[in-house]
């Protein structure tokens, strides 16, 4: 080796300004491809009993095709496809906003262990640790929210809005009102509000935004009336602006003697700032998943949290926690909408966010809301910069923002969705909006208190990067990703009942045999 | 000092980060919050543990609460054993703190997604499985109103050998514009003997019912219910397939349950996750509100990459003009379930089925007399008669034994899994014979 060939210099020369990242690639095979017959990936016990004949009529016929494998190779290739996907852990998480990506300390991860083997029908008086902390973590929610009652049943943010969407029902039909049919919500709510609703048989009204980015006031006058059952509302909306005159939407919804319900599946920015309640509300909703801390799981299990005000706590899902003075026991409300998931909720994720309130107190809770806001004022500071880039309507922004790339989509032809592969090859999620896409070419970024300044400039660093990689190269751009796991994926099978594969079974054969 | 999980509030970042955005304070950022609106105090709260030590010896303590014992508990969240290799996977950080990238950066969850529904499709042996729902009971929920809106009808016969909490979880959940029918129990704990006409959307059957019965007539309401146009629906933990036949081989048209089974802990309730089956057939696919996730070409040969088949179909592509609503669920435990399945195999599944058939018949041999139902097939559960239910399982918990899930003042739900060994189930059957 010359001199010139050799790496034997130092200092070694400072990092480049954007990190030159690329994501394990491991051409992963799908499992069924590492089946052998005969191997074994566990042994389970022999029955000890004789063995039970099954008749033919309810005797599986023959052997499920399931791979099969050794241990080490289950785990190598799960282990592979995890390396092949972003957790929070291992990246810039403020590309996915609305989703509230934050820090899930691990230490409340190490309490799994202690609840894996309780069974939610064992006897009460054998459960009273789980159940102190069901009873304060709901207690806790209920001065957060300002609420008078907490159901931590359901299951996810949407089970938690179909949840409320039963109890308004049910409220209703208590009051001899089952004649109200509609709900109203608006364009930048969650579409669970409008989705939920519709399910459980509502006629949805949308509230589109005015002038400024607001749900439309003069919209909600036109729209309430003796059929209206309720509004659904978020607030901050996606669009991270806070509705000043939210309390004048709750008033007129009753004033005609519908329930307002408060879609706060994201409430980061405002904890220990305003509640619920403050603004009249009668129900609501929190994501634990979400300003709780508890870890997002590749979509779920999640937790939702449902508050209500003092005149539809008979309506909770039961059973709730209550403490007897002695003791915690179960009740049901009186005229519940009954139980609607297995056990009293998703437990592992109730006992992780109690254990997130209890590390960080109500000024550490202040601290994370401030800090969520501070962090998102400062990173939408840095992408305003990004010749571009705008955050439509002229308004201050709460915990996110829905920025649009509509002048750089005018000029280069590079759509948003196309900018966010790109960006994946820097190691970063991005996410784009909701459908309908209100803002033109929308992106929705949503840094939460855990990430740092150098975080933040990074990741608009990066933006900034591809941005103009956008204007020098679009065609580069449009190609993306590069040095991600894998390259651009033609979607358009997947819209063709012909060529559709929604299992390995239907893509065998369908295009294998 | 500055919150381990929060790097931005050090004073002087902070003050660094206000300074370059160009306000005095965050007070400005809240300048739209009405001051009517503002909480004019801290909140009341207990006070923190910021040490992580002193957390974890306050959580020591409330976990010590609780109090564990020989368990026969079941009735919908069962003690199944847990190969370590599921809790390895599911416990990465590059899965558990995930959420919803896009299938470039985020492959290795569309992928293992994939493969979850894939084994479940061979499994059930049907071509479309949904990336999981909530639970069994939204799945069953779920599964209904897709046959409703499929066959434009609404009402529906279901079994009334169900867990009570599923049927309350469907009264609310149909309330509004389906009718719920419960078809009687045969003595043998089996579906009972029903007509039906061309309104009924479907027939929704349990199997192992909520005695633990397996249903032998699976064919018969198939034939039932498509002779008056409508589906049968069929609710069935996948655990039992290694060694029972999948509801498809007897001709149901949507299959739907709980995985907890596969390689969740149990969690006071936190293991759960629904899956909805059908096979590939358009007008049916069309009616799932879930993501279906499929198999797509890439950019280069070989290569495999994923996204959502019929998009079109959910609340994300169209709001309330979706089907139901899609959103967060249990994902994970789809994972999980797909690393269970792997493990297992063919074999795996049909040996643990066979210990699962075996163990629970020993132990309705062992309870002798007091056994409902006992001429039928039983996996994992059964029921028994006493003359006092609540007597009897307050006595077996001072012998340490939860013995079982009350269902009525005289029957109590017996659960066997292969967790418990014969000298378990013989521990039951002595302080059992003792109390009375």
């Amino acid at each position: 080796m010359n001199s010139a060939e050799s790496f034997a210099e130092l200092p070694v020369k400072p990092k480049p300004a954007i990190r030159r990242f690329h994501q394990a690639r491991w051409d992963e095979p799908i499992i069924f491809e590492l089946s052998q017959p005969g191997r074994r990936g566990i042994a389970v016990p022999e029955p000890g009993a004789p063995k039970v004949e099954l008749p033919d009529s309810v005797r599986r016929a023959s052997k499920p095709a399931l791979p099969e494998l050794s241990q080490l190779h289950v785990l190598r290739h799960y282990l592979r496809l995890s390396q092949e996907n972003l957790g929070v852990d291992l990246n810039i998480d403020v590309g996915q906003g609305t989703c509230t990506m934050k820090y899930s300390p691990k230490v409340n991860d190490t309490f799994m262990a202690d609840i894996a083997d309780l069974h939610p029908e064992q006897p009460v008086e054998s459960a009273q640790g789980v159940l102190e902390i069901y009873h304060t973590l709901e207690r806790m929610l209920a001065e957060i929210s300002g609420m008078a009652r907490v159901s931590l049943q359901p299951g996810s943010g949407s089970a938690a809005i179909y949840a409320n969407i039963a109890m308004i029902r049910a409220y209703h039909e208590a009051n001899g009102e089952g004649h109200r049919d509609q709900v109203i919500t608006t364009m930048f709510s969650h579409p669970s509000n409008a989705a939920c609703a519709k399910t459980a048989g509502y006629e949805i009204i949308t509230l589109m935004p005015d002038a400024e980015g607001l749900p439309d006031i003069e919209a909600l006058r036109a729209a309430v009336g003796p059929r209206t059952a309720a509004l659904m509302i978020t607030n901050p909306e996606d669009t991270g602006i806070f509705n000043p005159r939210i309390a004048e939407f709750v008033e007129l919804v009753h004033s005609v003697g519908g329930l307002a319900c408060y879609d706060q599946a994201n409430a980061n920015g405002i904890l220990g700032i305003t509640r619920a309640a403050d603004a009249g509300f009668d129900l609501g909703h929190f994501n634990l998943h979400k300003t709780f801390s508890t870890p997002h799981a590749c979509g779920g299990p999640a937790a939702g949290a449902c508050g209500v005000s003092e005149k539809l706590i008979p309506f909770l899902p039961g059973p709730v926690v209550d403490f007897d003075g002695s003791g915690y026991v179960l009740t049901t409300p009186e005229k519940s909408i009954g139980k609607i998931r297995p056990g009293l909720g998703v437990t592992p994720n109730i006992v992780r966010a109690y254990a997130w309130i209890m590390s960080l107190g109500a000024e550490g809770l202040r601290t994370v809301a401030e800090t969520a806001v501070l962090n998102n004022n400062y990173l939408m500071h840095k992408i305003l910069q990004i010749p571009g880039a705008s955050a439509p309507w002229d308004k201050r922004r709460v915990e996110q923002v829905r920025y649009s790339w509509q002048e750089l989509s005018e000029e280069t032809g590079v759509h948003s969705e196309e900018i966010g592969v790109r960006a994946a090859d820097f190691g970063v999620h991005y996410w784009t909006s909701h459908h309908p896409y209100v803002v033109p070419e929308p992106f929705t970024l949503e840094p939460t208190e855990s990430y740092s300044k150098e975080d933040l400039d990074e990741y608009a660093a990066i933006l900034a990067h591809v941005a103009d990689e956008a204007r020098r190269d679009p065609a580069f751009v449009k190609g993306a990703p590069y040095n991600s796991t894998v390259h651009k994926i033609d979607m358009t099978p997947l819209d063709d009942p012909k060529q559709w594969a929604p299992t390995w079974r239907a893509y065998v054969r369908k295009h294998l045999s | 000092m500055t919150h381990p999980y929060i790097p931005n509030a050090e004073p002087g970042v902070r003050a660094r980060m206000l300074a370059e955005i160009g306000v005095d304070s965050v007070e400005e950022f809240y300048a739209d919050i009405p001051a009517g609106l503002r909480l004019a105090r801290p909140l009341d709260l207990p006070a923190p543990f910021t040490a992580e030590q002193d957390l974890v010896r306050h959580m020591r303590g409330l976990f010590a609460k609780n109090v564990e014992a020989l368990s026969f508990l079941g009735h919908g969240t069962y003690p199944h054993y847990v190969p370590a290799v599921c809790d390895e996977v599911n416990t990465r950080s590059e899965f558990l703190t995930a959420y919803a990238g896009e299938p470039y950066e985020d492959h290795g969850r569309f992928q293992s997604l994939f493969e979850y529904v894939s084994q479940m499709g061979e499994l059930l042996e049907m071509d479309v499985v949904n990336v999981p729902t909530y639970d069994g009971y939204q799945a069953a929920g779920t599964a209904i109103r897709m046959a409703c809106r499929y066959t434009g009808r609404g009402k529906v016969l279901v079994t009334s050998a169900i867990n009570r909490d599923k049927l309350s979880k469907l009264r609310d959940f149909l309330s509004h514009d389906t009718e719920i029918e419960l078809a009687p129990v045969k003595d043998n704990g089996e579906f009972g003997d029903v007509e039906i006409d061309d309104s009924y959307a479907a027939i929704y059957l349990e199997t192992p019912n909520l005695y633990g019965v397996v249903e032998t007539r699976g064919r018969e309401l198939a034939e039932l219910a498509h002779a008056h146009g409508a589906l049968l629906v069929v609710g069935t933990d996948p655990i039992s397939l290694g060694v029972l036949a999948p509801p498809a081989a007897y001709g149901a048209d949507i299959a739907c349950g709980d995985i907890q089974s596969l390689g969740m802990h149990q969690s006071y309730g936190g293991g759960h996750a629904g899956y909805i089956a059908t096979q590939d057939h358009e007008p049916l696919v069309a009616e799932f509100p879930s993501r279906l996730f499929g198999i797509a070409p890439t950019a280069v040969e070989g290569e495999y990459g994923f996204g959502d088949v019929y998009y079109d179909r959910t609340s994300f592509a169209h709001r309330e003009e979706g089907k139901e609503w899609v959103g967060t669920a249990a994902a994970l435990w789809g994972i999980t379930a797909g690393v269970y399945l792997a493990l297992m195999g063919p074999e795996g599944m049909r040996e643990l089925g066979e210990t699962i058939l075996a163990r629970t018949r020993y132990a309705m041999d062992a309870l002798g007399s007091i056994v409902k139902h006992a001429g039928a097939i039983h996996f994992r559960e059964f029921a028994i008669e006493v003359p006092d239910a609540a007597g009897l399982l307050a006595g077996l918990r001072e012998r340490g034994i939860f013995g079982g899930v009350q269902l009525d003042e005289r029957t109590v739900l017996v659960c066997v899994t292969e967790r418990h060994s014969i000298a378990d189930i013989d521990r039951l059957a002595a302080a059992i014979k003792e109390i009375l």
